[in-house]
């Protein structure tokens, strides 16, 4: 993969170190209160685990419901490590997040390769399984703390908890911007959108498939690292089908196959509960109402319409002033 | 990408005008409370919520703490560790002086590390984990897995003088096997004998083979360390075996009767159970709690209820014993230091605290006589 520097791409960078100074100033000098400090980490592994799931989901279009496995194999080969280390805070959490990344990589290569022959419904409900099935082998490995889970792994403090949450989404994001405007990137689309015309062309889909799992179970094994650094504790009921779920609302949300969509709605399902807890009794049921009404919305012809009319003005707003000025000269 | 990064901007903009939302804190304690409000594991925030709201309502009535009035605020965390932890963080936001939570094991262990960091006073009225109460700062009101096993051990051997126990217990289960593990270790320490050990999985629906086994077994009593609703189950079993001896086990028997339609319901006649609080307790303070409980909320209070509704005056003694006069005045090391020298006449029987954060406090016991929970 070559990477070529343009000017967009330098505007990103540039983009990227501003967020990150601008939060990391909000928090160091403690303008950004407490409770927005702790929900920026945690935004950051649920954009992380969006991203990922968007690879399997939008890019590859299979549908895994079993995207929980993967995060509890990183958190707890991660956190494991974390822990019977006793290494000083950052390398030993740079090292985890690499064991939690290959664990998950490993087990995501493995499942994959087991569920090869299937497609849609059939591939949903045996991922599904398999989320399950993991969460009762951690639950009678020794070592593992049973149902109660590892406890006391090491934390962060807020800044260093965003810092590292920041840095592992942004290596997330560069890596699947290069892998999906790659030829492998294209490739996989070719196979989500016709898997019959792809193999015509000599595309080795099983190859493809067994790559793309690997790839983004890593990611969610990462994910899976910094919210055990986060939580300080994992145990089995952490990874339960709903963790899927949630994560494959939001890929759902922010669009399938938009990695820009994911990151959003990531922000938008983690942080909405919390902007809500004024509400006390009705946070639940607003939630629920503003997830449903996001959904309808997104799905609805008549707002993208109306999204794309307004668009359309602005942008003819801007050609008439454009032309404006042109006369003017 | 540049539209994504104006948008996350504007909802970093967004999100801090949030932070202006925060309420003040004014001349007054606040209580800050973590527990389950929706999900699974809800009613156990609500009852201790509820418990905890009597008991605010009682102090402010009578003139508050030192003179000062008492708030409580009660944040929802589903029983999940990293929620809980946003709702500490948003409490800490709102100028929280104690914490009273999180009510269950795993979200109380979440929280460990963040209070401790703090040094905030943390009190958790329920979670019976060992490592729910590890640090320094932390206590716990309730009674630890392990030690009730323990407190039934020498409850059954001493005063009971029986010798020779047949257990039966959930394999899947830390409630269980750690309640279980303590009772015969601190069994065969007294010299009983254990005549038979079978154990079932999480969704076992049938114990023919479990209570079989123990019909044919030369035991004094059943220890069952478990669920009501398993509990249930394996009593119904066990007549249609024959299995003849009493029912004894741990708080999570409570509300067995539930689960006991008809003539059922007589099986568990005698059943013994350990338990912080029985709502039919003829205690003055506990009838009154129960009539004030039913009155306002329409139910019956169960432990939960009353561990919340003592974890309140637990903290007011703290602060009292203190010497806190205002909540600008809160002195994190004088509180924890406080509570090792505090004594509670409470709901749950009379308890102090040990400098590892445990309870010091009377078991309590229940019998079902009559269709009904007698406390011993």
């Amino acid at each position: 993969m070559k990477i070529k520097f343009n000017r967009k791409m330098i505007g990103s960078v540039i983009a990227a170190i501003a967020i990150y100074a601008v939060i990391a100033i909000l928090i160091l000098t403690g303008i950004l209160p407490r409770s927005m400090q702790s929900l920026v980490v945690k935004i950051s592994y649920y954009v992380v685990l969006a991203l990922s799931l968007n690879l399997i989901v939008g890019f590859l279009g299979d549908l895994s419901l079993g995207h929980a496995a993967f995060y509890a194999v990183g958190a707890y080969a991660g956190c494991a490590f974390a822990l019977y280390s006793g290494l000083p805070l950052i390398p030993n959490f740079i090292i985890s997040l690499l064991i939690g990344g290959i664990s998950a990589a490993i087990i995501g290569f493995l499942i994959s390769c087991a569920i090869l022959k299937l497609r849609g419904d059939y591939l949903a409900i045996v991922t599904l399984a398999f989320g399950e099935f993991i969460r009762s082998i951690v639950k009678i490995i020794p070592g593992l703390g049973g149902t109660k889970g590892l406890t006391g792994v090491p934390s962060f403090d807020r800044f260093e908890g965003f810092t590292f949450g920041y840095a592992v989404v942004i290596i997330v994001i560069i890596i699947l911007c290069n892998f999906t405007n790659s030829r492998h990137g294209r490739t996989i689309t070719a196979i989500r959108d016709n898997a019959i015309a792809a193999e015509s062309v000599g595309i080795n889909i099983k190859r493809y498939k067994v790559l793309v799992f690997t790839v983004s179970s890593f990611m969610a094994g990462m994910a899976g690292v910094l919210f055990g650094f986060y939580k300080t504790s994992v145990e089995p009921a952490d990874f339960t089908y709903n963790v899927s779920i949630e994560v494959l609302v939001m890929v759902v949300l922010g669009g399938m196959g938009s990695l820009k969509g994911s990151v959003i709605a990531a922000i938008i399902i983690v942080a909405l509960p919390e902007l809500l807890r004024e509400a006390a009794a009705y946070r639940m049921l607003i939630y629920a109402i503003a997830l449903i009404t996001m959904m309808m919305l997104n799905s609805s012809p008549k707002f993208a319409a109306l999204k794309a009319k307004a668009l359309d003005r602005l942008y003819s707003v801007r050609e008439s002033i454009t032309a404006v000025f042109k006369r003017a000269k | 990408m540049k539209k994504l990064i104006s948008l996350a901007l504007c909802m970093i903009m967004a999100l801090s005008c949030f932070a202006g939302c925060q309420g003040g804190s004014g001349n007054e304690f606040i209580l800050g409370a973590i527990g389950p409000l929706t999900g699974t594991a809800s009613t156990y925030g609500q009852s201790v919520r509820n418990g905890m709201q009597i008991a605010v309502d009682e102090i402010n009535a009578a003139g508050g703490i030192n003179g000062v009035q008492v708030k409580m605020l009660f944040e929802d965390d589903e029983a999940d560790g990293a929620k809980a932890k946003s709702a500490y963080e948003k409490l800490m936001d709102d100028g929280m002086n104690i914490l009273i939570g999180a009510v269950t094991s795993g979200a109380s262990v979440a929280l460990n590390d963040l209070t401790a960091k703090d040094g905030i006073l943390q009190i958790t009225p329920s979670a019976s984990q060992i490592e729910a109460a590890q640090n320094p700062n932390s206590f716990r009101l309730c009674f630890t897995d392990p030690l009730q096993g323990v407190t039934m051990a020498d409850y059954t051997y001493s005063t009971l003088g029986y010798k020779s126990v047949a257990i039966i217990f959930n394999q899947d289960d830390s409630y269980s096997t750690g309640m279980k593990d303590a009772f015969k270790a601190r069994w065969t320490e007294l010299g009983g004998t254990i005549a038979e050990e079978v154990s079932f999985a999480k969704d076992a629906t049938d114990f023919n083979a479990q209570m079989t086994k123990i019909a044919a077994a030369d035991a004094d009593f059943l220890y069952m360390p478990i669920y009501a609703e398993k509990a249930a189950q394996i009593i119904i079993t066990a007549n249609e075996k024959g299995v003849n001896l009493p029912f004894i086990g741990g708080d999570g028997m409570d509300g067995i009767l539930n689960y006991l339609e008809g003539d059922n319901a007589k099986l568990a006649e005698g059943l013994l159970y350990l338990t912080p609080f029985v709502a039919t307790d003829p205690d003055e303070k506990v009838a009154a709690f129960v009539a004030e409980y039913e009155k306002r909320f329409g139910s019956t209070p169960d432990q939960f209820a009353a561990d919340g509704y003592d974890a309140v005056y637990v903290a007011k003694l703290a602060i009292e014993k203190a010497g806190i006069t205002s909540p600008a005045a809160i002195d994190n090391a004088a509180l924890i230091a406080a509570m090792t020298q505090i004594q509670l006449d409470g709901l749950t029987g009379s308890l102090s605290f040990t400098a590892e954060g445990e309870p010091n406090k009377g078991a309590k016991f229940a019998k079902i006589i009559d269709g009904q929970y007698v406390a011993q």
